[in-house]
């Protein structure tokens, strides 16, 4: 019986995925043909709730791209790539005080703030570089302007805010 | 013996700790760039979502053009069933004023006081009339009545001599530009005219329709483009998009700019105005290769027809041909009966209108959208013209041997966008047209035998860049905005859907149920669930307690006593019915008298099956008679209904009616 049920609310839970899926997919199908362009599925994916990194995004590409690649994402191969990813829960945000802990690894003498340049050192040089533009993107709503750096607790709860 | 490095100075730590130290660093960057990335995504998407809305929400208007249409039609063809009363409203609706006086004479009557300090014009038109121009329009001073006529008298004159379709050749020494829709948008074609040259015989451009409406200097801007075009009628090339259309300007904002800039001709205006968008070019054709019109083609779209047609008889996308079926003599009596009283000036034959099949290939032409899929479809998001598809494309492109068709007609987010395999162009070129941040506009340069150049731009007010992140929230607001309103001019209907489905009354529904009925009453194809949080409340379980999306809104009745159920159906119409009150307010006077007003109501509420009872209906406009001397100024009784936002600061300024 409890098979029964957890296999009926697994169903259930699928068909709205499927549906959310398709909602976030159609919002970037420019042509209404069913593909999108390979390069707003990482968008996609993100806009969806999950984070994966520049190379679980690598991988994740590879898993829904046509055997030769076409620069286009189809839709059904996307799908059930997309479903899965949402059953498992994989790719889970990063909770905000995470997100706290890692700007204070970056700040040892605990000023409660980073440079302009050390940020910009850290994230173009770093884990997975940002491009200038994401760079760029960043600072302009991360920078205090006067003090031309970053508090970075009043930025993550400007940022959390902003998202709900 | 080690070469000092950074990590080793002023660290007296061993390497191991070193390396863990970089190792944690390297964690916390992974953490923040993840962060940022999936922050980032998600911003773009709101901002492509609030899009979404904004294009879903205006094809929806320009849907109900197909309905307005289609009521002009039906009155015109009932109009033997109008009783008594009514003949004169009839004739108000489709007569077009008599032709008094000729332009000698009438320009003749006009005075340029002393005290008039803006730009004035010197016929023959030079570039110097264009500096002119731009400069004072630069200072927001206001071209005089006088040299408006003077303006489109000429262009009218001038016109008349081209054919439908321009035909221009480029070279590698001499580019063409090709500029889409501006929309009223003066700021847009001063920045292009500042980045790209002024207009003039080595620097040619068109202008691919829709110059005009929704942006508040449409008139400036056609001023422009007009004296510009008479002084190089050879290199400044107009087409004519769907918003050059009397029409149109009526509900988008034109008509009232007009009025209100020019208080005292704006009547006269209008009326040159009227003939001067019939005599625009449908098209040009570049090199003989590319095709530039407004909006795009069906699989019928027969361009040796279109070069044959007598352009200039296409009034209005809401003034379809009259049929003439059944037998035809009689029909013809009668409607030649009706034709004298109503006014146009035919003598008893259908000579002053396109045929069905003629008009039709011109509604294709400023109306159509391109789209993924093959085949063709009529639009039906915009309710005219139709979907084309690649295949399409490539057919109508083979039969005439074309190569490309550069079009506008779409706001697209980077300001233009290319399809069906890079033959077909979209250019648009109002940027921010929705909303300040929302897109930017776009302008292709091309010369035969090299590849299109594009050249994006983006008008900001603010003299700083303001992050991404409070723009999107702009237009996100915006746009949720937007689509209250929608809701709550639906809000019978929707109730009504919702309680079908909530058997138990329990006043909530599942997400799918929500989104079902969302769709089918607003008729909006939107991604609904993500847009849920911000329209309604959802209880731990998912479900959607239905009612909270009408929480924080919520239209102002004008009069107390007057059921729901009308103030919502006036607000719904109140754009067809601004259309339909300024045409029989043919002395644009502001006044129409009850008489007219209540019939016009019957009639809209016929055709368009409204439910609401006459004395519903005649109670309310009793009290809102504001003069209480029988005439209704109706741009009062439109602006009575107006949807307040509960968390407003702003007053109802707010709302957008036209």
């Amino acid at each position: 019986m409890a098979d029964d049920r957890d296999r009926d609310s697994t169903e259930v839970a699928v068909a709205e995925f499927h549906k959310k899926i398709k909602e976030a997919f159609e919002v970037f199908d420019h042509e209404s043909n069913n593909t999108v362009d390979v390069r707003e599925v990482g968008t996609i994916i993100r806009s969806l709730g999950c984070c994966p990194s520049e190379g679980e995004l690598h991988d994740l590409i590879a898993e829904v791209e046509e055997e030769e690649p076409t620069g286009y994402i189809r839709f059904e191969k996307f799908l059930p790539v997309m479903t899965e990813v949402l059953l498992e829960r994989r790719y889970r945000p990063i909770p905000e005080d995470i997100l706290l802990r890692a700007f204070e690894v970056l700040d040892p003498a605990k000023r409660g703030f980073l440079s302009k340049d050390e940020l910009i050192k850290y994230m173009t040089e770093e884990g997975e570089p940002f491009s200038q533009e994401e760079m760029e993107e960043m600072l302009s709503a991360a920078i205090d302007p006067e003090s031309n750096s970053i508090h970075y607790k009043d930025y993550i709860t400007m940022m959390v805010i902003d998202e709900n | 013996m080690n070469t000092p490095n950074l990590e080793d100075m002023g660290c007296g730590t061993s390497s191991a700790t070193k390396d863990k130290k970089s190792e944690k660093a390297l964690k916390a960057a992974l953490v923040i760039q993840n962060w940022y990335r999936g922050y980032s995504a998600r911003l773009k998407t709101r901002q492509r979502y609030a899009l979404t809305i904004f294009q879903s929400i205006e094809y929806a208007d320009e849907q109900g053009q197909l309905q307005l249409s289609n009521f002009f039609s039906f009155m015109l063809e009932n109009y033997t069933n109008v009783p008594e009363k009514e003949p004169g409203l009839v004739t108000r609706l489709f007569g077009s004023s008599i032709q008094d006086k000729d332009r000698q004479d009438y320009l003749g009557l006009i005075e340029i006081p002393d005290s008039y300090c803006g730009p004035r014009l010197q016929f023959p038109l030079t570039f110097t009339d264009i500096d002119l121009l731009i400069e004072a329009f630069k200072q927001q001073q206001i071209l005089h009545a006088y040299y408006v006529l003077e303006v489109l008298f000429e262009t009218k004159k001038v016109l008349q001599q081209m054919p439908n379709f321009t035909h221009t050749n480029t070279s590698p020494s001499k580019e063409i530009t090709i500029c889409g829709d501006l929309h009223g948008k003066l700021d847009d074609l001063f920045l292009i005219f500042y980045k790209n040259g002024l207009p003039s015989v080595t620097n040619p451009y068109v202008f691919n329709g829709d110059f005009v409406d929704r942006g508040k200097n449409s008139m400036e801007i056609l001023m422009i483009l007009f004296v510009s075009f008479l002084v190089y009628p050879n290199d400044l090339h107009l087409n004519r998009g769907n918003h050059e259309d009397f029409m149109m300007n009526m509900r988008y904002g034109f008509t009232k700019e007009i009025l209100h800039k020019y208080k005292l001709h704006g009547k006269k205006i209008l009326q040159i105005l009227e003939e001067v968008y019939t005599w625009l070019p449908i098209g040009t054709i570049i090199d003989n290769e590319v095709l530039v019109i407004h909006g795009g083609i069906s699989e019928s779209t027969d361009l040796n027809l279109l070069h044959r047609i007598e352009r200039n008889k296409m009034r209005s996308v809401l003034m379809p041909p009259i049929p003439m079926d059944g037998d035809r003599a009689e029909k013809k009596n009668k409607l030649g009966t009706a034709t004298v009283a109503l006014g146009i000036r035919t003598s008893g034959s259908f000579s002053e209108q396109l045929t069905k099949q003629e008009w039709e290939q011109v509604i294709d032409i400023l109306w159509s959208d391109p789209r993924g899929k093959r085949g063709c479809y009529p639009n039906t998001n915009r309710g005219g013209g139709c979907y084309f598809g690649p295949d399409i494309t490539s057919k109508i492109l083979n039969k005439y041997q074309l190569k490309m068709l550069v079009r506008s007609h779409e706001c697209k987010p980077e300001g233009y966008e290319i399809c069906h395999d890079g033959k077909v162009i979209t250019v648009f070129s109002a940027s921010n047209y929705y909303e300040e941040g929302s897109n930017r506009g776009a302008y292709i340069r091309m010369s035969s035998g090299t590849t299109p150049r594009f050249f994006q731009y983006q008008i900001t007010k603010a003299t700083c860049f303001r992050p991404l992140y409070q723009r999107v929230n702009a237009i996100e607001s915006s746009a949720i905005r937007m689509l209250k309103e929608r809701m709550i001019s639906r809000k019978t209907d929707l109730i009504r859907a919702f309680q079908l489905q909530d058997r138990n009354k329990s006043g909530k529904l599942s997400m799918g149920q929500w989104a079902f009925s969302m769709e089918n009453v607003l008729g909006l194809n939107l991604p609904w669930r993500s847009l849920s949080s911000h329209l309604v409340t959802t209880d731990k379980d998912g479900n959607i307690d239905y009612m909270s999306g009408f929480q924080d809104v919520h239209i102002q009745k004008p009069v107390k006593e007057v059921q729901s159920s009308l103030i919502e159906t006036v607000y719904r119409y109140r754009s067809d019915l601004q259309i339909i009150f300024n045409i029989i307010d043919s002395d644009h006077s502001g006044l129409i008298s009850m008489e007219e007003f209540r019939s016009m109501w019957r009639l809209f509420k016929s055709h368009y099956s409204v439910h609401i009872d006459d004395s519903q209906f005649d109670e309310l406009a009793e009290r809102m008679d504001l003069n209480k001397d029988g005439s209704i100024d109706f741009n009062e009784f439109l602006k009575a209904f107006y949807v307040v936002h509960k968390f407003d600061q702003l007053n109802k300024s707010d709302t957008k009616l036209a």
